[in-house]
Protein backbone atom coordinates (compact mmCIF):
# COMPACT_ATOMS: atom_id res chain seq x y z
CA UNK A 1 0.00 0.00 0.00
CA UNK A 2 1.04 3.46 -1.00
CA UNK A 3 1.58 5.44 1.60
CA UNK A 4 0.84 9.04 0.19
CA UNK A 5 -0.67 11.38 2.78
CA UNK A 6 0.61 14.54 3.01
CA UNK A 7 -0.63 15.00 6.71
CA UNK A 8 1.39 12.10 7.65
CA UNK A 9 4.15 13.21 6.22
CA UNK A 10 4.06 16.31 8.25
CA UNK A 11 3.40 14.32 11.34
CA UNK A 12 6.48 11.98 10.62
CA UNK A 13 8.27 14.80 10.10
CA UNK A 14 7.93 16.34 13.23
CA UNK A 15 9.96 14.53 15.62
CA UNK A 16 13.17 14.93 12.97
CA UNK A 17 12.40 18.61 12.96
CA UNK A 18 12.64 18.80 16.85
CA UNK A 19 16.22 17.22 16.44
CA UNK A 20 17.50 19.59 14.07
CA UNK A 21 16.57 22.42 15.69
CA UNK A 22 18.87 21.57 18.08
CA UNK A 23 21.84 20.28 15.88
CA UNK A 24 21.50 23.11 13.71
CA UNK A 25 21.20 25.38 16.81
CA UNK A 26 24.57 24.02 17.61
CA UNK A 27 26.26 24.28 13.52
CA UNK A 28 25.10 27.75 13.63
CA UNK A 29 26.84 28.97 16.51
CA UNK A 30 30.20 26.61 15.36
CA UNK A 31 29.64 28.18 11.66
CA UNK A 32 30.15 31.67 13.04
CA UNK A 33 32.85 30.82 15.87
CA UNK A 34 34.80 29.83 12.48
CA UNK A 35 34.20 33.13 10.86
CA UNK A 36 30.88 32.62 8.66
CA UNK A 37 28.48 35.10 8.33
CA UNK A 38 24.71 34.32 9.84
CA UNK A 39 23.76 34.73 5.89
CA UNK A 40 26.57 32.59 4.58
CA UNK A 41 25.40 30.13 7.49
CA UNK A 42 21.90 29.88 6.92
CA UNK A 43 22.40 29.64 3.16
CA UNK A 44 24.38 26.27 3.48
CA UNK A 45 22.20 24.44 5.58
CA UNK A 46 18.99 25.62 3.09
CA UNK A 47 21.30 23.87 0.53
CA UNK A 48 23.22 21.38 1.99
CA UNK A 49 20.97 19.70 4.66
CA UNK A 50 24.03 17.66 5.95
CA UNK A 51 25.29 17.70 9.92
CA UNK A 52 28.55 15.86 9.11
CA UNK A 53 29.16 17.04 5.51
CA UNK A 54 28.40 21.01 6.78
CA UNK A 55 30.65 20.44 9.57
CA UNK A 56 33.25 18.92 7.81
CA UNK A 57 33.07 21.84 5.26
CA UNK A 58 33.41 24.50 7.70
CA UNK A 59 36.91 24.56 8.24
CA UNK A 60 37.75 24.18 5.09
CA UNK A 61 36.29 27.21 3.72
CA UNK A 62 37.29 29.25 6.21
CA UNK A 63 41.10 28.23 5.69
CA UNK A 64 40.57 29.20 2.19
CA UNK A 65 41.16 25.16 0.95
CA UNK A 66 41.71 23.95 -2.44
CA UNK A 67 38.60 23.04 -4.16
CA UNK A 68 39.04 19.60 -4.97
CA UNK A 69 39.21 19.10 -0.92
CA UNK A 70 35.75 20.16 -0.13
CA UNK A 71 34.62 18.42 -3.29
CA UNK A 72 36.53 14.69 -2.39
CA UNK A 73 35.92 15.45 1.00
CA UNK A 74 32.33 16.04 0.77
CA UNK A 75 31.49 13.08 -1.51
CA UNK A 76 33.37 10.81 0.67
CA UNK A 77 31.43 12.24 3.61
CA UNK A 78 28.58 11.95 1.77
CA UNK A 79 28.55 8.55 0.12
CA UNK A 80 26.49 6.76 2.35
CA UNK A 81 23.47 9.19 0.66
CA UNK A 82 24.45 7.28 -2.49
CA UNK A 83 23.40 3.87 -0.77
CA UNK A 84 20.22 5.24 1.12
CA UNK A 85 19.25 6.64 -2.51
CA UNK A 86 19.72 3.47 -3.97
CA UNK A 87 17.86 1.78 -1.23
CA UNK A 88 14.99 3.89 -1.42
CA UNK A 89 14.64 4.09 -4.72
CA UNK A 90 13.15 0.70 -4.45
CA UNK A 91 10.53 1.70 -2.06
CA UNK A 92 9.40 4.84 -4.47
CA UNK A 93 5.37 4.44 -5.04
CA UNK A 94 3.60 4.94 -8.23
CA UNK A 95 2.70 8.57 -7.41
CA UNK A 96 6.52 9.03 -7.69
CA UNK A 97 7.36 10.14 -11.20
CA UNK A 98 11.13 10.41 -12.35
CA UNK A 99 10.28 14.32 -12.39
CA UNK A 100 9.82 14.17 -8.50
CA UNK A 101 12.96 11.93 -8.13
CA UNK A 102 14.35 15.06 -8.81
CA UNK A 103 13.10 17.18 -5.88
CA UNK A 104 12.79 14.16 -3.20
CA UNK A 105 16.78 13.67 -3.58
CA UNK A 106 17.49 17.34 -2.14
CA UNK A 107 16.13 16.15 0.81
CA UNK A 108 17.31 12.36 1.28
CA UNK A 109 18.86 12.99 4.65
CA UNK A 110 19.75 9.86 7.55
CA UNK A 111 16.68 10.67 9.43
CA UNK A 112 13.98 11.09 6.33
CA UNK A 113 15.21 8.52 4.52
CA UNK A 114 15.45 6.13 7.04
CA UNK A 115 11.02 6.89 8.24
CA UNK A 116 10.60 6.96 4.51
CA UNK A 117 12.02 3.12 4.55
CA UNK A 118 10.32 2.11 7.42
CA UNK A 119 7.11 2.48 4.95
CA UNK A 120 6.12 0.02 2.72
CA UNK A 121 6.01 2.22 -0.38
CA UNK A 122 6.60 5.62 -0.53
CA UNK A 123 4.19 8.13 -2.18
CA UNK A 124 5.33 11.70 -3.43
CA UNK A 125 2.80 13.33 -1.30
CA UNK A 126 4.28 11.52 1.80
CA UNK A 127 7.62 12.74 1.18
CA UNK A 128 6.78 16.14 0.72
CA UNK A 129 5.31 16.30 3.72
CA UNK A 130 7.87 14.80 5.30
CA UNK A 131 10.78 16.81 4.14
CA UNK A 132 9.00 19.82 5.00
CA UNK A 133 9.21 20.44 8.83
CA UNK A 134 12.70 18.59 9.02
CA UNK A 135 13.86 21.15 5.87
CA UNK A 136 12.31 24.64 8.21
CA UNK A 137 13.75 22.89 11.43
CA UNK A 138 17.49 22.85 10.17
CA UNK A 139 17.10 26.24 8.48
CA UNK A 140 15.56 27.88 11.35
CA UNK A 141 17.75 26.63 14.13
CA UNK A 142 20.98 27.68 11.91
CA UNK A 143 19.65 30.85 11.79
CA UNK A 144 19.13 30.71 15.62
CA UNK A 145 22.57 29.40 16.55
CA UNK A 146 24.33 31.50 14.16
CA UNK A 147 22.30 34.92 15.64
CA UNK A 148 22.50 33.77 18.95
CA UNK A 149 26.59 32.95 19.20
CA UNK A 150 27.01 36.33 20.27
CA UNK A 151 24.10 36.88 22.67
CA UNK A 152 24.95 33.80 24.61
CA UNK A 153 27.12 33.66 27.10
CA UNK A 154 30.68 31.98 25.85
CA UNK A 155 29.93 28.88 28.89
CA UNK A 156 26.66 28.03 27.00
CA UNK A 157 28.64 28.79 23.74
CA UNK A 158 31.12 26.17 24.83
CA UNK A 159 28.60 23.64 26.35
CA UNK A 160 27.22 23.38 22.96
CA UNK A 161 30.16 22.47 21.22
CA UNK A 162 29.74 19.38 21.99
CA UNK A 163 26.22 18.57 20.64
CA UNK A 164 27.25 17.75 17.30
CA UNK A 165 29.90 15.41 18.35
CA UNK A 166 27.51 14.05 20.73
CA UNK A 167 25.16 13.00 17.93
CA UNK A 168 27.78 10.96 15.55
CA UNK A 169 28.33 8.96 18.65
CA UNK A 170 24.44 8.23 19.34
CA UNK A 171 24.55 7.24 16.17
CA UNK A 172 28.03 4.93 15.64
CA UNK A 173 27.53 3.63 19.53
CA UNK A 174 24.43 0.69 18.82
CA UNK A 175 26.56 -0.37 15.45
CA UNK A 176 29.69 -0.83 17.71
CA UNK A 177 28.34 -2.41 20.43
CA UNK A 178 26.06 -4.94 18.49
CA UNK A 179 28.88 -5.81 15.17
CA UNK A 180 32.36 -6.54 15.94
CA UNK A 181 33.52 -5.61 12.05
CA UNK A 182 31.99 -2.46 12.30
CA UNK A 183 33.86 -1.74 15.96
CA UNK A 184 37.37 -2.46 14.59
CA UNK A 185 36.69 -0.52 11.18
CA UNK A 186 35.49 2.11 13.94
CA UNK A 187 38.80 1.71 15.66
CA UNK A 188 41.20 1.45 13.27
CA UNK A 189 39.47 4.90 11.47
CA UNK A 190 40.15 6.68 15.08
CA UNK A 191 43.90 5.12 15.59
CA UNK A 192 44.39 6.72 12.07
CA UNK A 193 42.47 9.90 12.37
CA UNK A 194 45.09 10.02 15.75
CA UNK A 195 48.16 10.03 14.09
CA UNK A 196 46.93 12.44 11.38
CA UNK A 197 46.14 14.21 13.87
CA UNK A 198 49.45 14.45 16.12
CA UNK A 199 52.13 13.06 14.04
CA UNK A 200 54.20 16.24 12.85
CA UNK A 201 54.56 15.19 8.97
CA UNK A 202 50.89 13.99 9.16
CA UNK A 203 49.45 16.70 10.43
CA UNK A 204 50.25 19.24 7.82
CA UNK A 205 47.56 17.17 5.57
CA UNK A 206 44.16 19.31 5.42
CA UNK A 207 41.38 18.25 7.58
CA UNK A 208 39.33 17.58 4.50
CA UNK A 209 41.85 15.02 2.89
CA UNK A 210 42.46 13.68 6.27
CA UNK A 211 39.35 12.71 6.69
CA UNK A 212 39.00 10.95 3.24
CA UNK A 213 42.06 9.18 3.87
CA UNK A 214 41.15 7.65 6.82
CA UNK A 215 37.74 6.66 6.68
CA UNK A 216 38.60 5.00 3.00
CA UNK A 217 41.16 2.96 4.38
CA UNK A 218 39.41 1.52 7.21
CA UNK A 219 36.07 1.19 5.57
CA UNK A 220 38.27 -0.55 2.63
CA UNK A 221 40.11 -2.78 4.84
CA UNK A 222 37.04 -4.27 6.28
CA UNK A 223 35.36 -4.29 3.74
CA UNK A 224 37.74 -6.56 1.68
CA UNK A 225 38.44 -8.86 5.17
CA UNK A 226 34.98 -8.44 6.88
CA UNK A 227 32.79 -8.00 3.73
CA UNK A 228 28.73 -7.91 5.14
CA UNK A 229 25.75 -10.56 4.41
CA UNK A 230 23.72 -10.36 1.23
CA UNK A 231 21.27 -7.85 0.90
CA UNK A 232 23.35 -4.66 1.99
CA UNK A 233 19.73 -3.97 4.31
CA UNK A 234 21.59 -2.70 7.02
CA UNK A 235 19.07 -0.52 8.99
CA UNK A 236 16.94 -1.25 11.61
CA UNK A 237 13.30 -1.15 11.45
CA UNK A 238 12.75 2.37 12.54
CA UNK B 1 40.83 31.51 -1.43
CA UNK B 2 37.89 31.77 -3.09
CA UNK B 3 34.62 33.74 -2.83
CA UNK B 4 32.29 32.46 -0.66
CA UNK B 5 29.74 31.41 -3.39
CA UNK B 6 31.81 29.35 -4.91
CA UNK B 7 32.67 26.90 -2.27
CA UNK B 8 29.13 26.81 -1.87
CA UNK B 9 28.04 26.25 -5.35
CA UNK B 10 30.48 23.03 -5.33
CA UNK B 11 29.26 21.79 -2.18
CA UNK B 12 25.84 21.89 -2.37
CA UNK B 13 26.32 20.26 -6.23
CA UNK B 14 28.02 17.26 -5.21
CA UNK B 15 25.90 16.66 -2.08
CA UNK B 16 22.83 16.91 -4.41
CA UNK B 17 24.48 14.84 -7.20
CA UNK B 18 25.70 12.18 -4.16
CA UNK B 19 21.44 11.93 -3.49
CA UNK B 20 20.22 12.71 -6.82
CA UNK B 21 22.20 10.47 -9.49
CA UNK B 22 21.66 7.29 -7.84
CA UNK B 23 18.03 7.71 -6.76
CA UNK B 24 17.03 8.55 -10.77
CA UNK B 25 19.90 6.39 -12.79
CA UNK B 26 19.72 2.80 -10.31
CA UNK B 27 16.58 0.61 -10.70
CA UNK B 28 17.97 -2.47 -9.99
CA UNK B 29 19.84 -3.39 -6.43
CA UNK B 30 23.70 -2.96 -5.82
CA UNK B 31 25.21 -6.54 -6.01
CA UNK B 32 28.78 -6.10 -5.45
CA UNK B 33 29.65 -7.68 -2.24
CA UNK B 34 32.95 -5.11 -1.83
CA UNK B 35 30.79 -2.18 -3.07
CA UNK B 36 28.05 -3.05 -0.74
CA UNK B 37 30.22 -3.54 2.22
CA UNK B 38 32.30 -0.75 1.46
CA UNK B 39 29.69 1.49 1.51
CA UNK B 40 28.54 0.25 4.30
CA UNK B 41 31.31 0.70 6.35
CA UNK B 42 31.70 4.35 4.89
CA UNK B 43 29.18 6.65 7.59
CA UNK B 44 30.79 5.05 10.48
CA UNK B 45 34.35 5.52 9.73
CA UNK B 46 33.51 8.84 8.89
CA UNK B 47 31.76 9.97 11.54
CA UNK B 48 34.48 8.41 13.81
CA UNK B 49 37.01 9.95 11.91
CA UNK B 50 35.58 13.47 12.40
CA UNK B 51 35.00 13.03 16.11
CA UNK B 52 37.73 11.69 17.59
CA UNK B 53 40.05 13.65 18.62
CA UNK B 54 38.53 16.32 17.29
CA UNK B 55 35.90 16.10 20.22
CA UNK B 56 38.26 17.10 22.88
CA UNK B 57 38.92 20.44 21.46
CA UNK B 58 35.34 20.91 20.72
CA UNK B 59 34.84 22.90 23.99
CA UNK B 60 36.53 25.75 26.25
CA UNK B 61 38.74 23.25 27.76
CA UNK B 62 40.05 19.44 27.19
CA UNK B 63 38.76 18.73 31.00
CA UNK B 64 35.24 19.35 30.58
CA UNK B 65 35.22 18.32 26.69
CA UNK B 66 36.41 14.85 28.21
CA UNK B 67 33.98 14.82 30.57
CA UNK B 68 31.01 15.33 28.15
CA UNK B 69 32.22 12.73 25.62
CA UNK B 70 32.28 10.21 28.17
CA UNK B 71 28.79 11.32 28.84
CA UNK B 72 27.82 10.77 25.24
CA UNK B 73 29.47 7.32 25.11
CA UNK B 74 27.53 6.15 28.47
CA UNK B 75 23.91 7.32 26.86
CA UNK B 76 24.84 6.30 23.31
CA UNK B 77 25.83 2.56 24.61
CA UNK B 78 22.59 2.55 26.24
CA UNK B 79 20.56 3.44 23.43
CA UNK B 80 19.78 6.95 24.23
CA UNK B 81 18.33 8.67 21.44
CA UNK B 82 20.28 11.14 19.08
CA UNK B 83 18.60 14.30 21.09
CA UNK B 84 19.03 12.89 24.57
CA UNK B 85 22.51 11.89 24.00
CA UNK B 86 23.83 15.52 22.32
CA UNK B 87 21.70 17.32 24.64
CA UNK B 88 23.15 15.54 28.00
CA UNK B 89 26.70 15.83 26.93
CA UNK B 90 26.33 19.35 26.06
CA UNK B 91 24.77 19.77 29.76
CA UNK B 92 27.92 18.00 31.25
CA UNK B 93 29.89 20.13 30.01
CA UNK B 94 27.88 23.35 30.99
CA UNK B 95 28.06 22.25 34.59
CA UNK B 96 32.35 20.50 34.42
CA UNK B 97 32.48 24.07 33.35
CA UNK B 98 30.39 26.15 35.79
CA UNK B 99 32.12 24.10 38.30
CA UNK B 100 35.69 24.92 37.19
CA UNK B 101 34.69 28.63 37.37
CA UNK B 102 33.22 28.47 40.98
CA UNK B 103 36.42 27.12 42.20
Amino acid sequence: MEQNSFFKGIKDGLPICFGYLSISFAFGIFAIGNGLTLIQAVLMSMTNLTSAGQLAAVPIICSGGALAELAVSQIVINLRYALMSVSLSQKLGKSVKMRDRFWMAYANTDEIFAVASSQESVGKKYFFGLMLTPFLGWTLGTLLGAGAGNVLPEIVVSSLGIAIYGMFIAIVMPKVKRERPTALCVGLAIVLSVMFYYIPCLKTIPSGFTIIICAVVSSATFAYFAPINVCGEDEENV
Amino acid sequence: MYNYFVYLALMAGVTYLIRMLPLVLVKEKIKNKFILSFLYYIPYSVLSVMTFPAVFYSTGNVVSASVGTVVALILAFFNKSLVTVAGLSALSVFVVELLTKIM
